[in-house]
């Protein structure tokens, strides 16, 4: 296996009042796409800034392309950076732009044209290069950026929420299109973001990170379908949650109760001993939903419930109900028949779900 | 309709008011006043004729064009030290202090301020002068024999200069620094770009509506400063003010002081639009960053 493009050793970095990072240890393939995905203050900006030698770290090691980057200034690491707002430079042209890291190499004037061209060629601003960086829309600026730091073959690209600035619909394009830029050029990225849809669509593998460490490190798969603990299971995907204690367990599933009495069955992750305090974790799209309780899978335990409200988007539509026994929210994903289309607010419906298709933790002692 | 528009302009006219009065009494019509005075000649008592003879005589005495160059090349000067030293006090109030520090080195900027502009030129002088505290402190310290008198000398015009611009270099390089964005330092940085390249590829020309802002502040009080350069120059201080001043004062020939007047006018005007020029920079960007 050849040596990881990136590789951090217990990387820890303490601010006066908390540890932003404490002692995280990664490696990220060559070529690969790494994500860091994680709520706001979680340390992962913190993290990319001692990637790029914004801030060293108190202790522990980053080795970027099998070297250790400790004491090696920014401008002297092979990595690049795409910032959140883009920082590209208002005081020079596109092309300007694109040829500022190569004129820092010392390259010369029209070798360092000919490259700046190319590489805006190449994310389809060929005839950009005269422009003014204000001239530009969102998704360009973004090409830009991308390809000022591309344009110097950087070891490790770092993106610090790039598309954060971005409307919706040209987020969702340019989720697409930095997949197909990092395919083409086959640059190690390690990009970082809140957003769980932009690192399960985007990455190879992704690092779920909370108070400064990494809660699962996998594939956007492993996360969605075998989270590891409860804060990956509540944060990557929509879940419901149920907090209650074991009642009874066999070898696999969990009898879990929840202190207002609704017994729901799912998969245990870790050992679980009855009585423990736990928390149950369903997906919407885990659920069938039925009118009629008969029509539901045979051997799945049976619930049921109202209608709460109906929240219809398209191919994500869901149905909030109210579970009959507690009142408690229960979420379930609508199948695209249109079976339920006609489904109203205060219609009695039953529902079940297959309990190994939902996952149990026993809940954090502090939390 | 046509009502309210007419208040509309009643109540601008009204609110401009102070301001036109204010040109127009204190800056339009004096120079009117001068720029005729300026243009004629006094050929037997009470009798006067239109003549270029205050502007040939500006030319023909060298000691009038001397005083005149070397204020404008001293003042350049002052300019560029004041620039030199502000910068960095800007640079570390924008950028480095934090919240209340801030605030706390523009205040100390501010202070000396609050005390007039005579009162401060002779605290320097208690400073300087021969039987004062820094001759005094050099000759404690063995440096100098005698006590050495440090007045009266071009460097301490300088100072004197210098001093008094600083603030009024320091609040636009703040403004125009502060809306520096500091991810573009970083951005340049991580593009393998050195201190100095950022200084002289990001920051300056993010920086150079104020840096020319405060320039021609700086320069337009240095070049028409009185009290600094008398107080602290003395005989020798030799700025054209003085000699604007013993036209009028001293000699009574208000016409040579009003041709003076229109000289050093027509000095500050020419070097401001050639700073421009040369800084590649437009006047109402400059005034929208002072």
């Amino acid at each position: 296996m050849s040596t990881p493009d990136l590789l951090a050793d217990a990387v820890v970095k303490r601010f006066a009042d908390h540890t932003a990072v404490d002692s995280l240890s990664f490696s990220v393939a060559r070529g690969s796409f790494f994500s860091i995905l994680g709520p706001s203050g979680c340390g992962k900006t913190t993290l990319l800034r001692m990637i790029a030698g914004f801030i060293a770290p108190d202790s522990g090691d980053i080795a970027i392309g099998g070297s250790s980057m400790r004491g090696v200034a920014p401008n002297r690491r092979p990595v690049n950076m795409v910032f959140q707002q883009l920082a590209l430079f208002p005081m020079m042209s596109v092309g300007e732009n694109v040829a500022f890291g190569l004129a820092r190499r010392g390259v010369g004037r029209a070798e360092r044209t000919k490259r700046s061209n190319a590489m805006l060629e190449r994310v389809g601003l060929g005839n950009a290069a005269h422009k003014r960086v204000d001239e530009l829309s969102g998704g360009q600026r973004q090409r830009v950026a991308i390809a000022r730091s591309l344009v110097l073959e950087p070891t490790l690209l770092l993106l610090d929420e790039p598309l954060g600035a971005l409307d919706l619909k040209l987020r969702e394009h340019m989720k697409i299109e930095l997949k197909q830029l990092q395919a083409a050029f086959g640059t190690t990225f390690v990009y970082i973001t809140h957003d769980q849809s932009e690192a399960l669509v985007l990455s190879d593998h992704v690092g779920v990170m909370s108070h400064g460490r990494f809660e699962q490190l996998g594939t956007p798969q492993d996360l969605y379908y075998r989270p590891q603990t409860p804060f990956v299971a509540g944060f990557v995907g929509a879940n419901n949650r149920i907090v209650g204690r074991a009642t009874a367990s066999d070898a696999a599933i969990a009898e879990v109760t929840s202190a207002d009495g609704w017994v729901v069955h799912a998969l245990k992750s870790g050992t679980i001993a009855v009585g423990d305090a736990v928390e149950a974790f369903v997906r919407p799209e885990v659920a069938t939903l039925a009118r009629n309780a008969a029509e539901l899978p045979a051997g799945q335990p049976r619930h049921a419930g109202v209608v709460q409200s109906v929240l219809f988007d398209g191919a994500n539509s869901a149905v909030l109900l109210q579970e009959a026994q507690t009142q408690r929210e229960f979420r379930i994903a609508l199948p695209q028949t249109g079976q339920f289309s006609d489904l109203k607010p205060q219609e009695q419906v039953a529902f079940s779900f297959e309990p190994s298709r939902a996952v149990c933790f026993k809940a954090r002692t502090d939390a | 309709m046509r009502d309210s528009r007419w208040h509309a302009r009643l109540v601008l006219g009204l609110l401009l008011a102070p301001a036109v009065l204010w040109l127009g009494a204190l800056v339009v019509l004096p120079h009117i006043d001068l720029g005729v005075l300026s243009f004629r000649e006094r050929v037997g008592p009470r009798q006067y004729v239109p003549s270029l003879a205050q502007y040939k005589t500006f030319f023909a005495e060298p000691l009038y064009w001397h005083v005149f160059v070397r204020t404008a090349v001293m003042s350049v000067l002052a300019t560029f030290l004041t620039l030199l030293l502000a910068f960095p006090v800007a640079w570390i109030i924008a950028k480095l202090a934090k919240g209340r520090a801030g605030s706390l080195l523009f205040i100390i900027c501010l202070i000396p301020f609050w005390v007039s502009e005579t009162v401060r030129t002779l605290g320097w002088m208690i400073l300087l002068r021969e039987s004062g505290v820094l001759p005094a402190l050099m000759v404690k310290l063995g440096l100098t024999a005698m006590p050495v008198e440090l007045l009266y000398r071009d460097a301490t015009i300088l100072v004197g200069l210098v001093y008094t611009s600083l603030l009024f270099m320091v609040v636009p390089l703040v403004s125009s620094l502060e809306s520096l964005d500091n991810s573009l330092i970083e951005a340049a940085y991580d593009l393998g770009a050195s201190g100095f390249t950022i200084l002289r590829s990001i920051v300056i020309p993010h920086a150079a509506p104020g840096i020319t802002a405060g320039c021609i502040v700086v320069f337009m009080l240095t070049l028409g400063n009185y009290l600094t350069p008398t107080l602290l120059g003395g005989k020798n201080s030799q700025w054209f003010t003085e000699q604007i001043y013993t036209q009028f004062i001293t000699r009574f020939n208000w016409e040579q002081g009003a041709a003076f007047g229109f000289l050093l006018l027509g000095l500050s005007t020419a070097l401001v639009i050639l700073g421009l020029r040369l800084s590649g920079q437009r006047f109402g960007d400059v005034m929208r960053a002072t």
